[in-house]
């Protein structure tokens, strides 16, 4: 299982050096790459993600990944922004994203005190069948900052409440995408991290 | 399974001078707290929720020490953190992140040019901007924002201030009270509820943490989404696990 290879798309997001230290934490040692057949070759792709959606997709185009994101065939996790670029639009920057998946994502709005970014530790509800969440007893707490979320949605598999309930976790054959840091979420982020590099 | 809710957050800070844990009361008169690196291992075991690096000796010189100490922290520890300290331009932000560090914070940067601010949202997100602020109430009670570690009157006051580093896309505000800080006599929290009134943002309380009450009242009548407090934990006073509990026990949304 270890012996793996596991691509970090490199495009400018900020979090890709957290989501390798992560990696290694459970052993694994991943290549950061932009390079199109690099990732192409990968066993598992990880798709990070810190920053605006319009930069976002500005640095993917720059570096001719938007083609070939949407075509990969290995299992790919989606980290935050990483998620939302799975879907078809963002309000962010009006953006068209990959459009892996059908729907679009939406600004929280601020209102009756609720604050904006949705910024700290929270929960996701999902269910424990799902290969993802193995060894998660319910209740873990993981770290999300985010100002725009994707909706309920049918490839929803975990949710979270603020204000509304949120989808966290979805899955659409190959393409996972997680709203939180799992890199950044202690011992239930690493363990979900593992799954995906383990059960997968 | 129950509807989850956002917990609030207990940050220690780390003030960095020359790669070493300092702690100061009143920005003076600083101790020296420890190797970094250890102690943000020694927080992130103990449960702390995020952790903040300030650079109070930022210059270019330090830059690289200030690079290296990022990236050990963040094959250290598996929670978030906040660098700051004489950030001023988007490469500076870029390599913090690229470095580890998950938010970086503002503070006499973002006054002399709120622009700033604008640009590394758009750069980088609204999220990874904490725009830090230090002010302190002046004769007449109006709280009055400093620059420069706290050495330079600013000429603004705090809620327009506040309120234009939110319009202009900070994502988070860290504001310090500094009649508070090290003094260990409790949060600012009329100010920080007057704040939480009138921004959208999550207000991060700095200064005055003294006892567990102080945590809890900042939660509580200061409507804080996050306490930050230094010499506390620094020197043993209260452990985190002992105030997670004791806020926990008072029904304030908690992370254990």
């Amino acid at each position: 299982m270890k012996n793996q290879k596991i691509v970090i798309i490199d495009y400018g997001a900020g979090n890709v050096f957290s989501v390798k230290n992560a990696l290694k934490a459970i052993g694994v040692e991943a290549i950061i790459s932009d390079h199109p057949n690099e990732i192409q070759e990968a066993d598992k792709v990880i798709f990070p993600g810190v920053g605006a959606a319009g930069n976002a997709m500005n640095q993917l185009n720059n570096k001719n990944l938007i083609e070939i994101i949407p075509a990969l065939r290995q299992p790919v996790l989606g980290i935050c922004l990483g998620m939302q670029l799975l879907m078809d639009f963002s309000e962010e920057d009006n953006t068209s994203c990959l459009g892996i998946i059908s729907g679009s994502v939406k600004k929280f709005k601020p209102f009756s005190g609720l604050r904006v970014p949705h910024m700290g530790w929270n929960s996701v509800s999902f269910s424990k069948e799902h290969r993802l969440f193995q060894g998660w007893k319910g209740g873990e707490w993981v770290y999300f900052v985010h100002s725009y979320y994707v909706a309920g949605n049918p490839f929803t598999i975990g949710i979270t409440e603020y204000q509304d309930s949120f989808t966290s976790v979805l899955e659409k054959e190959n393409f996972i995408g997680v709203q939180f840091h799992p890199e950044k979420s202690a011992e239930s982020g690493l363990r979900l991290i593992q799954n995906f590099i383990e059960l997968y | 399974m129950t509807a989850s809710t956002l917990a609030k957050r207990i940050i220690p800070c780390l003030d960095v001078k020359n790669g070493r844990t300092v702690k100061g009361v009143h920005f003076e008169s600083l101790r020296d707290a420890g190797d970094p690196v250890a102690l943000a291992a020694h927080y992130a075991c103990a449960g702390a929720d995020e952790l903040v690096f300030l650079d109070i000796s930022a210059t270019l010189e330090n830059r690289k020490t200030l690079l290296d100490l990022v990236s050990n922290v963040a094959t250290e520890v598996y929670i978030p953190f906040t660098v700051g300290g004489g950030i001023s331009s988007e490469s500076d932000v870029y390599s913090l992140l690229r470095a580890g560090a998950d938010k970086i914070s503002i503070n006499s940067s973002a006054i002399r040019s709120p622009e700033l601010i604008e640009r590394l949202a758009l750069n980088f997100g609204a999220q990874c901007i904490v725009v830090a602020i230090d002010a302190r109430p002046d004769e007449c009670g109006i709280w009055k924002v400093y620059s420069h570690g706290g050495t330079q009157n600013a000429g603004l006051d705090l809620f327009e201030w506040a309120v234009r580093a939110q319009d202009f896309g900070a994502g988070e505000i860290l504001f310090t009270a500094m009649s508070k800080d090290g003094t260990q006599s409790g949060y600012a929290t009329e100010a920080l509820a007057q704040l939480h009134d009138i921004i959208q943002i999550p207000i991060i309380a700095s200064g005055g943490a003294g006892t567990k009450e102080d945590f809890l009242n900042v939660f509580t009548s200061g409507k804080a989404d996050a306490a930050l407090a230094a010499s506390l934990f620094h020197f043993g006073l209260l452990s985190i696990s002992e105030l997670k509990s004791y806020l926990k026990d008072n029904k304030i949304p908690i992370r254990c």
